[in-house]
């Protein structure tokens, strides 16, 4: 089994000048309420590289995808996100670092009163950017996700699924250099689920966009570690076999606030560890 | 269903209390602070405008020809009691323009503004709406607080005016009708009594009640926990708070500028 290593002063410094990693979590617990979620998590998500979180409800999960965009605050600890500590910058200077990272909520978090284009949009106007600009990316993302036929229609009028790809088409449509999925299958059926693999697959394989994702399904993370994005034909298509280390697709298992696995899917389903057999069993 | 019941101690409930008294603060001075700092989100604020004021009207018309008619009704009995029925103008207009106009449309306003943007903004929290579009590096205290304070302040100034116009044309109306008071008469006692401390005494109140109606508004909605009973939670405590502090702050702002223009 592979273990979780943080980083140290030095390499903190030197993340800070030169991110190797897109991010870093060093030392991090937090607790909500004397109970404690987290408790001296670390580990790094590299650049390009998507990482599975596991874990059973509560663990933390979420919390972790939050803390990196600074929507939470750590009780102690450092976050690092692109070279930037965020624990030490202020609501303000956040805002910076948040324009570079996408996140897809677990219940896509549209606003509700905005149709889709204004939801995919959000950013960009925000930004002040040109109307002709603005309709040519929002139908570059709904295109990405197969959804320009909904550019007009309200969150209420779409599917779970469908809600789940606009809310992947807002947070790609700046093409961050870190996206976070939080449950982004959850709650879909299989053929939806699978649409939503494919869609993150793609964006790993073609864009080389870092990602953590939150996930309960472990057929998911398995999918994206044995898949690849094939540009010709469109599609996502399994790796022959031996070849699916060459895919930058990690996991990370979380159990009473700590990290107890860190590595591959080799490394996972080789792990003798009985909580982590049962887990993936 | 077994009822539990939880025993808080006084310390908590204290301590609650200040958190909830500092929270507010912040909320509050941060949204007029946000009007020296870009970006300023003047359609929202327009929006907000149409969506307060506008849709306030239809209320505040009602409430404000009610007022005045009732006003003139009610002191009209006493009045001709002591052969003073020419007084009814005097009466009517010091009451609406210095203390029912501002306060009965202030009321009015909060009961249906507050509840609105404490259960928008109380909904958007629990759906992680807000989280999304501080995620989206938007800052939610610019582009939703400080737009909602701007047009309720902004708003119920002009809201007021009506109101207390419409007050005095109800109160002509039944001087007139019932008690067979000449118009001219009316508005002319109307219009002599006012002074200067009557007129600003009714143009302060409503931009301060507008501010407390849209911070403590958007302070419920942006502190709702607790999923849509949260919400319906938020809305009541909103309409309650901005209530009750609006007849607080009325009064010693009556005294505050008594005391200002030598009144006792």
């Amino acid at each position: 089994m592979a273990t979780p290593t943080a980083p140290s002063q030095q390499e903190a410094t030197q993340q800070a000048d030169h991110p190797a990693d897109a991010v870093v979590f060093d030392n991090v617990s937090i607790a909500f309420e004397e109970k404690v979620v987290l408790e001296g998590v670390s580990f790094r998500l590299p650049l390009g590289e998507t990482r599975a979180l596991f874990g059973v409800a509560g663990s933390g999960k979420s919390t972790i995808l939050k803390m990196a965009l600074g929507l939470l605050r750590p009780d102690s600890g450092r976050i690092f996100v692109l070279g930037e500590e965020v624990t030490s910058l202020t609501e303000e200077q956040l805002f910076a670092v948040r324009r570079r990272v996408g996140i897809v909520f677990q219940e896509s978090a549209l606003f509700d009163s905005l149709n889709v284009r204004n939801n995919v949009a959000f950013r960009l106007m925000e930004e002040h950017i040109s109307d002709e600009e603005i309709e040519r990316r929002v139908l570059e993302s709904l295109r990405f996700v197969e959804l320009e036929h909904t550019i007009d229609r309200l969150p209420a009028e779409l599917s779970g699924g469908m809600r789940r790809r606009v809310a992947i088409a807002r947070a790609i449509i700046t093409q961050p250099e870190v996206i976070l999925y939080d449950s982004p299958t959850g709650g879909l059926d299989p053929v939806t689920s699978n649409t939503i693999v494919e869609l993150i697959v793609k964006q790993r394989d073609v864009y080389h966009t870092s990602a953590l994702m939150v996930t309960h399904r472990l057929q998911d993370a398995f999918t994206m570690a044995t898949h690849c994005f094939d540009k010709k034909t469109n599609k996502m298509v399994p790796l022959p076999k031996g070849q699916h280390s060459e895919v930058p697709m990690s996991f990370l298992l979380l159990r009473d606030g700590k990290v107890i696995f860190d590595g591959d899917a080799r490394d996972l389903v080789n792990s003798r560890d009985p909580y982590i057999r049962e887990y993936i069993s | 269903m077994a009822l539990e019941l939880e025993l808080v101690s006084p310390f908590e409930i204290a301590k609650d209390l200040v958190l909830a008294v500092q929270e507010y603060t912040l909320l509050a001075a941060r949204s007029i602070a946000n009007f020296f700092r870009r970006p300023l989100y003047m359609g929202d604020m327009l929006q907000q405008a149409d969506l307060i004021g506008v849709g306030s009207l239809p209320i505040v018309v009602l409430t404000g020809v009610s007022i005045g008619a009732l006003l003139a009704l009610n002191s009209a009995s006493t009045l001709q009691r002591f052969g003073g029925i020419t007084l009814i103008g005097q009466l009517v207009s010091i009451g609406m323009v210095t203390e029912l106009g501002p306060l009965i449309t202030g009321l009015m306003v909060a009961g249906r503004n507050a509840s609105g943007m404490a259960s928008e903004l109380g909904s958007m929290i629990v759906t992680e709406q807000i989280d999304a579009m501080r995620a989206l590096g938007t800052d939610p205290s610019k582009k939703l607080v400080t737009p909602r304070v701007a047009a309720t302040s902004f708003m119920l100034f002009f809201l007021t005016i009506i109101s207390d116009l419409l007050g005095l044309i109800g109160g002509n109306l039944v001087a007139s009708l019932l008690f067979g008071l000449d118009s001219r008469q009316y508005w002319t006692s109307a219009w002599q009594i006012l002074v200067f401390r009557d007129v600003f005494m009714g143009l302060v109140k409503p931009v301060l009640f507008g501010f407390i109606i849209s911070t403590v508004g958007c302070y419920y909605g942006m502190s709702t926990r607790g999923g849509t009973q949260g919400v319906g939670r938020s809305t009541t405590q909103a309409v309650v708070a901005s209530s009750v502090l609006i007849l607080i702050v009325d009064f010693f702002v009556t005294k505050l500028i008594f005391a200002l223009f030598g009144v006792r």
